[in-house]
């Protein structure tokens, strides 16, 4: 039995802030609250434990490389290094690292609170919910970029210290290599961007995501196959037009041009607004029932 | 039955002016279904300042009402008004509305002051404000001392404080609160009720879901009974009082030695039956007086330096003294 103290009455109604109206400043301090929380969450969580083995694997799979290099042409070539980091950043960063990772950051932002029966707390805030979606992506969208920042950068890194140091040394300080390396990481970033959005409202709208975030997953892997039309309703084709090395596609790829950077960096934003506004309208509607989950 | 009224389709919980709709909550023919599931049907309910107490077994409708009144639930039909304001407009009605439901969730690793802190902040308010503002609403719970532990520590009852503390540090005209006793010691209780019981008399409109009828009895102004979805009688508290006088209610108590806390129990004339649990961890008590009975148990808790791990009372025998309560002669249903 615990004990408990006498209550007391210490709060003076007189002395609580006046009602605010609904401004840019509220909705503001209102959006960095939510992500102040979020972010705590998204990296310290017990959710969060499984990001970092994820955000890790290609370092430590690559630090074995660097240490122990298989005896082929393109480890040994300085010159084909470049394209041994395209495969490894288009296969197992971009198309499977950052698009699992950010399937369990942002599919866990809303069905994560539904499932620790703790939505609730924002639905019953004087909040917006769409202010709600904006805050909680946003604070998906630094633990992504920051996890998936390092993993690109650190992979990279490497790759190139780890076999070529002395080259490499020229290749990124007075080579094209800097360049590269921003534009791999130019990528990951929009690729956080995309998929963060994706995913944030395949969490909103589905009870088991899982299924749905298969299928996406399964789009994105035969996009090569697809016809050019349908190869643009797809978030890899527009990151894919913008790596810095095409990665071979293989012998029964539908080839097609890249996109220009200047209108796949815009559309990608373009989509990502689009799916917002509508994870915005759908959890203006949003019920709560936990029963039911 | 005297203040019980049955209600088939309509009811109103006190007689009110409609013009002081502003200052109420108003259902209108509100019905929820889940798919083809009934959650409540066709309430028709005003209600006014002070403390409504929402009595029902489990799944009678209860939790959904508050859900609906909250907009965490949106109505299948008929329209929901409070302080003059639709659930669903959320960034005015917050602001006014507190609820403390009964999802004990927390985020990991949060300090009391912490969580009450996080949520003020959405509010939209200032760190100043925010200090302030979950300084008092720690006071106010008694849980000062223990602000800065972590609540994953908390006893259920201290965690269940902290869940009051988060829903009424905005001070909020309307406060809901879906069993808030639950899990509390007998203490404790009295303790929260009286604080409810404050609440009230500063003017605040509170709605307590509870199926513990005696303690309905002690903290109401006013009960709505509720059974499979439908509100069957509403009414003034002092109806249910008589009735819970004459028809004892059963607790379980949780503990290490049932047996010297059912001897002991025995010597107390409103004992009607004490029956061991069949894992020997707990006694099930019938007692016509549970205030007397709850005073009594603290006292022989103390005495005999029982450790008890939990209070009770069985879900199936309230549901015998709601079903008479609700065809009784006054309920007329």
């Amino acid at each position: 039995m615990e004990a408990t103290p006498e209550l007391t009455k210490q709060v003076n109604p007189a002395a609580v802030p006046a009602v605010r109206a609904a401004s840019w400043s509220l909705w503001r301090r209102q959006t960095l609250a939510i992500m102040a929380l979020e972010i705590k969450k998204n990296f310290f969580s017990r959710r969060a434990l499984l990001l970092y083995p994820l955000a890790g694997l290609p370092l430590f799979l690559l630090a074995i490389l660097a240490i122990v290099p298989p005896d082929t042409d393109e480890m040994q070539n300085f010159g084909m290094l470049s394209q041994v980091y395209a495969a490894v950043y288009g296969a197992l960063i971009l198309r499977t690292l950052v698009f699992f990772g950010c399937a369990w950051i942002f599919m866990n932002l809303f069905r994560g609170e539904v499932v620790d029966r703790s939505l609730h707390y924002y639905f019953l805030s004087p909040v917006r919910r769409e202010v709600l979606v904006v805050g909680k992506y946003l604070s998906g969208l630094v633990a992504a970029i920051v996890l998936f920042s390092i993993t690109t950068v650190g992979s990279m890194l490497i790759l190139y210290f780890g076999l070529f140091p002395a080259e490499s040394g020229a290749f990124f300080a007075g080579g094209s290599g800097a360049g590269q390396l921003l534009s791999y990481l130019g990528v990951t970033i929009l690729a956080c961007i995309g998929y963060g959005a994706v995913f944030l409202i395949v969490g909103l709208r589905f009870r088991n995501p899982i299924i749905p975030g298969l299928l996406l997953y399964g789009w994105e892997w035969i996009n090569f196959l697809l016809p050019p039309g349908l190869k643009k309703i797809s978030v890899i084709h527009y990151l894919q037009s913008l790596v810095p090395v095409p990665m071979s596609e293989g012998p029964f790829a539908v080839l097609v041009e890249p996109t220009p950077a200047w209108i796949a960096v815009p559309s990608l934003f373009l989509f990502t607004a689009v799916v917002l506004f509508l994870a915005g309208r759908h959890i203006r509607r949003m019920q709560i029932s936990y029963a039911g989950d | 039955m005297n203040a019980i009224t049955a209600q088939p389709v309509t009811a109103t919980v006190a007689t009110l002016d409609p013009s002081s709709a502003a200052g109420m909550i108003v259902f209108e023919d509100v019905s929820k279904f889940y798919g083809e599931v009934l959650g409540v049907n066709r309430v028709n309910l005003q209600i006014a300042p002070g403390i409504t107490s929402l009595v029902g077994p489990n799944g009678s409708g209860k939790t959904t009402l508050m859900n609906l009144m909250t907009g965490l639930l949106r109505p299948s039909s008929g329209r929901i008004s409070v302080l003059g304001l639709s659930p669903s407009e959320s960034e005015e009605i917050f602001q006014k509305l507190g609820y403390c439901s009964q999802f004990d969730s927390f985020p990991r690793g949060a300090t009391a002051r912490e969580f009450i802190e996080f949520y003020l902040r959405v509010h939209g308010y200032s760190r100043q404000e925010t200090a302030d503002l979950t300084e008092a609403a720690i006071a106010r719970v008694s849980l000062t001392d223990a602000a800065d532990r972590k609540v994953s520590a908390f006893s259920k009852g201290m965690r269940q404080r902290v869940r009051l503390a988060q829903s009424i540090a905005h001070n909020p005209s309307v406060l809901v609160l879906d069993e808030p006793l639950n899990g509390l010691d007998p203490m404790a209780r009295a303790e929260i009720i009286r604080l409810f019981r404050e609440f009230a008399d500063d003017g605040m409109c509170l709605i307590i879901s509870s199926h513990i009828l005696h303690e309905v009895d002690m903290m109401s102004d006013s009960v709505v009974l509720m059974q499979n979805g439908y509100v069957v009688a509403e009414g003034e508290v002092h109806g249910v009082r008589d009735e819970i006088d004459e028809h004892p209610i059963q607790i379980l108590i949780r503990c290490d030695r049932p047996q010297v806390l059912a001897a002991r129990l025995f010597e107390h004339e409103h004992t009607v039956e004490a029956r061991i649990h069949d894992d020997r961890q707990g006694l099930f008590v019938k007692t016509r007086r549970p205030d007397d009975f709850y005073i009594l148990l603290n006292k022989v808790i103390t005495e005999q330096s029982l450790q008890v791990e939990s209070v009770a009372p069985v879900d199936d025998d309230l549901n015998a003294v709601y079903q008479y309560l609700i065809t009784s002669d006054g309920g007329n249903a």
